[in-house]
Parts: structure tokens; C-alpha cells; sequence
């Protein structure tokens, strides 16, 4: 059992940062090849400034109509997607972790800071749940993998911030915690997660069009 | 009207929409009995695997199903947000289940798919500005209707503008010689008002060629003697061509009938290139618009079209702007504008539209919302050309519109497209809206100096 522990511990971290940034990369390689092979129109359109000027306007928050028309779920959805690498990398107790392997490391957040935050990454969660349920025009989307990338997200959340309180079989929370984020990093090139990587794509697409050919703006 | 019903997420099929009982269109039920099980998979299955490539993929795997999309809709928001209407919902009751079982769908999904993709969606890319991730829906719908294209399952009505093009290369089965019969009639009545006023035809190196739609010709000619007569007043060098290819609508692009849809482009831009102009003028039409500026030119492999295209509305700009047309007198009725999306969202003109619409008028209320975010007109995309039979569903599917119109309080509604003009056209009899519509070219027509050019020797 112990030299389970330790392999979950030591070495699957590695391979799971390992399957998430190469999965990633590969994925946008392969993106890349294909657009060259099959779509190579792509490229004709696709302007440097144009894209950025539609992603940097997506990322001003509630500049774009469609998330003022949304503000509670827009806000709430805001707030989560920073937090979800705000709170992860600048933990206390992971900087410890990255320290004592690369020796480098960077200030940490406020534990209780950290704390709170993490609650807040969880009832936004539990606010997406619900939400999945209430609105009628996302239930009648939803599909069951939308609870489980849910579920995917909060775990790591859930089961750090039951092992930073200690309440009950700390050592095997902090297991489940740390195999719940590897299980989390590992999916992410795999599954409709990767949206971190081909949503900008996908949005300077359309920026693109949308700026260079069409002259108008698509936010 | 409609069922108010939430439990959709477990039968979305089953509603009971009185809608759908109506219009059985022959062309779809005799297209379906064709139809084999081997036929649809493979079909589907060669477009969704031979015709898209990652941009495809992206879409499909980007959407996290978060419903930002539905505010955009204009039927989702004149079904009383029913979620059957919303942009993803579409994607799903379509290309979702069609990819996850693999093109093996019945003929009684086709037909609901048919109906989502050609009647339920107007290609207009409004939800592509309300989705964070920029997913462009109208594209989905096109390769549905692309797949419906290739099964011959097309709606009877705007098959039959298709075929009219593959035979005539216009929309209309306008014939030869009946197209220059109508310019020079145009010609002659303009003649009692503007003397020596010329409708050129074939004129080799003049600066423009004017060109419209088929319909202009063949029921609103007077269309083509008001652009004569600003021409003339303007003191323009302009030429009509008198050969095929003077067509710019292409109906094809909206059926998925690519192929016929790029020797439409092509002729017309060869077209051009025959009589050596030096750019395209082209009347108040914004699909046509759409076709020669965006996607024929690409589907001839030019990035960009190979000529300058100018839509009426920048023309209209540049003459007033340049002081070739003046106004005598402002049209005096309060009046507002629709935002075609061809021109507006595909093309950035809403704000040179409201720049002329002020030159011209004297008391304009815009409606809201405008420019990008102008609802669509419920009709373009090819909806209305899929013929009477849809024309009642149409009417409640764009409610909104009705609505958005209603509030502006104006007295005439200027629609600067030939498709936004007709459906908006039904929406104010349906809803019985106190409006007239106008075309932006009548106004100017009606308001301009209409002094006689006399060229300057």
C-alpha cells in the first residue's frame, strides 16, 4: 500500500503534468497540422490583431452584450475560471511542494485566504450544478458528461480543502486529493476541458472573420 | 400558441408543437422515400468526415453547453425561450446525434432536421457574438443543410430557385432575352423624366457594373429605374451587363449546393471581368451581398473577392458624401432601419446607413438593439424562399421582430435588403403593424435632386 501511496505521490505527479502539457501540446500541434492539411483557408483570414482584439474583449469582464444580458452566471463564471489557477498555484503548501523540488518559489497566498477561496471555487461549482438543473434552455443541453467534468473540477477542491482542515482520515484525504488533481490534469487534453486551449482558437477564428472580412465587432 | 413545457431535456421529439403538424412539403416526403439506410450513413458520414476538418472538430468538442447562445436567437426569443429553438439546441437535435450514432438516423430525424436547419435558422450569426467561444452555429447549420443537399431532401420551394440558377445562372428563370427587354423598358419610362438618361448595356471599361437580383427584374423593375436615375443624376459611368451572370443572388449558397453555388459566383465575376469594370455596384440586396463578397469568391479559391464589390448602402454614401446626389428636400415621416446582417454584421456598413439615413431623413429613431445586435428579420438565410408554405410558422417565429419594430414608433421602416424587405414586409401585415417599408433607394429616389446630367466637354 505504501509504495502505492508513494507512486501516486512522487511519481504520477510527474506524469500526469507530463500528459496534461504534452497533451495539450500535442493537441494543438495536431490542431495546427490539420488546419494546414484540411482547412489551410484558415490561415488566409486569421489576423494577429483581430484575434486579439476579440479574445481581449471577451476577457474584460462584462464588456461583451451576451454577458450583460447573463451578469450572476457571467460573474460567478468569471470569478471561478480565475480562481481555478489562482488558488491551485499560489497555495501555500503546493509552493512548499515546488520549492522543495525545483527550488524556486514565488509568495503564497493567505491560508485562510486560500481557504475561502477554495469554498468559493466549490459553490461556484455547486452553482453551475444547479443552474444545469434550473434554467430549462441548459437542461434541455445538458448531457451527463457535463456533471462529470463537474464532478472532475471539484474533486481535487473538495478533497484539498477536507485535508487542509484535518476533520477526518487526513492521510488518505491528502491521497485522494492528490489523485483527484492528476486524475483532473490528465483529462483536461482529453475531454471538452481542453475548451482552455481551443476556446481562444475558436474565438480568434471568429474575431478574425468577424474583424478583417466583415468590419464589425463580435462581442 | 406554444406548450409551455419544461420536461423537454427527456423527450425533446415528443412535443406537441402545432406548428409542426402544418406544412408538409412534397419535395422533402418524396426526397425521404428515396432514402435508404446505407444512403444516409454514408452521406452523412462523407460530409461530416471528407467536408469539415478542425475547425469542425473545435466547435464540437469547445461547446461546454452553457446557454449564453440562446439570447441571440430570434426564434428561441419568439417561442417564448422555448429551449427546442436555442442555437446549441439545434447542434444537438442535428449534428450531435448524428455524430454519436455514427449517420445512422431515420428518415423521421431527417425531416426534423430539415426543418431545424432550413426553417429555424436564418444563418445569420447572431448567436456567434452572444457564444464566449466565438462557435459559429450558422456554419453547423449549413453542413445540415449541406448533408439535406446531398440526400435531395431540400425544401421544394428553394430547390426550385436552385435548379433556376443551375439552367439560367439566375434565380428567377428570368430568360435572356426578357432580362434586356426589362432594362430597356426601365430605360425608355426613365426617359420621360430624365432625358438622354441610358441604361448602359455591356459597356466594356466603364467604372461600374450595376448589378441586382433576380427578382428585381422579374417584379420590382422599378427598383432598377430608381438606381438609373440616381446613376444618371450622379453622372456615373456605369454599364449593365446583358449576359448571364448579371444574377448576384445565389440561393445555392443556402442550400448547401456548393458546387452550383460556386459557378453562380464565378460567372458573375467573370462576368465583370469580360466588360473590364473597374469595381461591382450592387443593389439593396444582403444575401446576394454575402455571396460575392464572402463566400463565392472563397468557394473560387480568392480570399477576397476578385473585384471591389460595393453594396448599395456604401454607394449611396460615397454619392451623397461626394455631393453627386443632392437632397432637395428631407423626407419628413419619422422613420428606423433595420440592420440587414449580411451588410451590418457581415460587412460593418450600420454605421454609414445611419449616415445617409440622416441625410435623407429628417426624424430617425433607431430600434433597439442595432448595428451587430440587430434581431434578424426572420426571412434571409434562404427561410423565405423555402416558400408559402412556411410563411404562418414564420410569423411566429419572429415575434420579437414585431415587437422590436412596434416600440420604435416610427411610421416608415427602412430595409435595406431584398429579403429582410420582404419578410419584414409580412411581419407588419401579420402583426398589424401601423409601418410602411421602404427600401433606403426610394427614399433617396424620392428626395434627391433629379437634375439631368449633362456630361462636361
Amino acid at each position: 500500500m505504501n509504495s502505492f501511496i508513494a507512486f501516486i505521490m512522487g511519481p504520477m505527479v510527474w506524469i500526469s503534468a507530463i500528459i496534461f502539457v504534452g497533451g495539450l501540446l500535442f493537441k494543438f500541434i495536431g490542431i495546427v497540422q490539420s488546419v494546414r492539411q484540411k482547412e489551410p483557408y484558415i490561415f488566409s483570414y486569421m489576423t494577429l490583431k483581430h484575434s486579439l482584439r476579440s479574445i481581449g474583449a471577451w476577457l474584460v469582464p462584462f464588456f461583451p452584450k451576451s454577458t450583460r444580458l447573463r451578469p450572476v452566471y457571467y460573474g460567478i463564471s468569471y470569478i471561478f475560471h480565475i480562481l481555478l489557477f489562482v488558488v491551485p498555484l499560489f497555495l501555500a503548501s503546493h509552493i512548499v511542494l515546488i520549492n522543495e523540488a525545483f527550488q524556486i518559489s514565488w509568495p503564497a497566498l493567505n491560508n485562510s485566504l486560500a481557504d475561502w477561496l477554495t469554498l468559493v471555487v466549490i459553490a461556484a461549482l455547486l452553482f453551475f450544478v444547479v443552474r444545469r438543473q434550473m434554467v430549462p434552455e441548459v437542461a434541455y443541453l445538458t448531457r451527463p458528461s457535463d456533471y462529470l467534468m463537474i464532478a472532475i473540477v471539484a474533486l481535487p477542491f473538495v478533497t484539498g480543502f477536507l485535508a487542509y482542515h484535518q476533520w477526518f482520515a487526513y492521510r488518505w484525504m491528502a491521497v485522494a486529493h492528490v489523485l483527484s488533481g492528476e486524475l483532473m490534469l490528465i483529462i483536461i487534453p482529453f475531454s471538452r476541458l481542453s475548451h482552455m486551449l481551443t476556446a481562444p482558437l475558436t474565438r480568434a477564428y471568429m474575431g478574425s472573420e468577424f474583424g478583417h472580412v466583415r468590419h464589425a465587432r463580435d462581442w | 400558441m406554444q406548450t409551455q413545457d419544461n420536461t423537454m431535456t427527456e423527450k425533446p421529439k415528443e412535443t406537441t408543437d402545432p406548428k409542426k403538424e402544418k406544412a408538409t412539403d412534397p419535395a422533402i416526403e418524396a426526397g425521404l422515400e428515396r432514402l435508404t439506410p446505407e444512403r444516409i450513413r454514408n452521406t452523412i458520414n462523407q460530409v461530416l468526415e471528407k467536408e469539415t476538418g478542425p475547425r469542425f472538430k473545435a466547435y464540437v468538442e469547445t461547446c461546454m453547453s452553457c446557454g449564453l447562445c440562446a439570447d441571440a436567437c430570434s426564434y428561441f426569443l419568439s417561442n417564448d425561450r422555448d429551449p427546442h429553438f436555442m442555437p446549441a439546441a439545434k447542434v444537438k437535435n442535428t449534428i450531435w446525434e448524428m455524430l454519436a450514432k455514427k449517420g445512422n438516423v431515420s428518415k423521421d430525424f431527417l425531416r426534423e432536421a430539415v426543418r431545424i436547419s432550413h426553417l429555424e435558422c436564418n444563418v445569420c450569426k447572431r448567436c456567434a457574438m452572444y457564444c464566449p467561444f466565438g462557435i459559429d452555429i450558422a456554419y453547423m447549420m449549413l453542413l445540415v443543410r449541406r448533408i439535406c443537399h446531398k440526400l435531395e431532401i431540400t425544401p421544394q420551394y428553394i430547390q426550385d430557385t436552385v435548379n433556376s440558377h443551375s439552367v439560367t445562372l439566375n434565380q428567377m428563370w428570368v430568360k435572356d432575352d426578357e432580362w434586356i427587354d426589362t432594362l430597356q423598358w426601365q430605360e425608355e419610362d426613365a426617359r420621360d423624366e430624365f432625358e438622354d438618361l441610358q441604361i448602359p448595356l455591356d459597356k466594356v471599361g466603364a467604372d461600374i457594373m450595376y448589378s441586382v437580383i433576380a427578382p428585381e427584374p422579374k417584379f420590382q423593375a422599378g427598383l432598377i429605374y430608381q438606381a438609373a436615375a440616381m446613376m444618371h443624376a450622379a453622372g456615373i459611368d456605369w454599364t449593365m451587363p446583358s449576359t448571364p451572370g448579371w444574377d448576384n443572388s445565389n440561393m445555392a449558397m443556402y442550400t448547401g449546393d456548393n458546387e452550383i453555388s460556386g459557378r453562380i459566383a464565378r460567372a458573375f465575376f467573370e462576368t465583370a471581368a469580360k466588360l473590364r469594370v473597374k469595381r461591382i455596384v450592387m443593389g439593396e440586396c444582403g444575401h446576394a451581398f454575402r455571396s460575392v463578397y464572402d463566400i463565392g469568391n472563397r468557394w473560387n479559391s480568392w480570399v477576397m473577392p476578385p473585384f471591389e464589390v460595393v453594396h448599395a448602402l456604401a454607394f449611396y454614401h460615397e454619392l451623397l458624401t461626394e455631393g453627386r446626389i443632392t437632397i432637395k428636400e428631407k423626407y419628413k415621416k419619422k422613420v428606423t432601419l433595420h440592420d440587414p446582417c449580411n451588410v451590418a454584421r457581415g460587412r460593418g456598413l450600420h454605421d454609414k446607413a445611419r449616415q445617409v439615413v440622416n441625410m435623407v431623413c429628417e426624424d430617425f429613431v433607431d430600434m433597439v438593439p442595432n448595428r451587430e445586435h440587430n434581431f434578424c428579420c426572420g426571412a434571409g438565410g434562404g427561410v423565405i424562399n423555402c416558400g408559402p408554405p412556411y410563411k404562418g410558422e414564420r410569423m411566429v417565429n419572429n415575434r420579437n421582430k414585431a415587437e422590436q419594430l412596434a416600440a420604435t414608433g416610427a411610421e416608415v421602416l427602412i430595409a435595406p435588403c431584398h429579403n429582410c424587405h420582404s419578410g419584414l414586409e409580412d411581419i407588419i401585415h401579420h402583426y398589424d403593424l401601423k409601418m410602411e417599408i421602404k427600401f433606403l433607394g426610394d427614399l433617396i429616389y424620392e428626395t434627391m435632386d433629379k437634375k439631368i446630367y449633362t456630361p462636361e466637354k
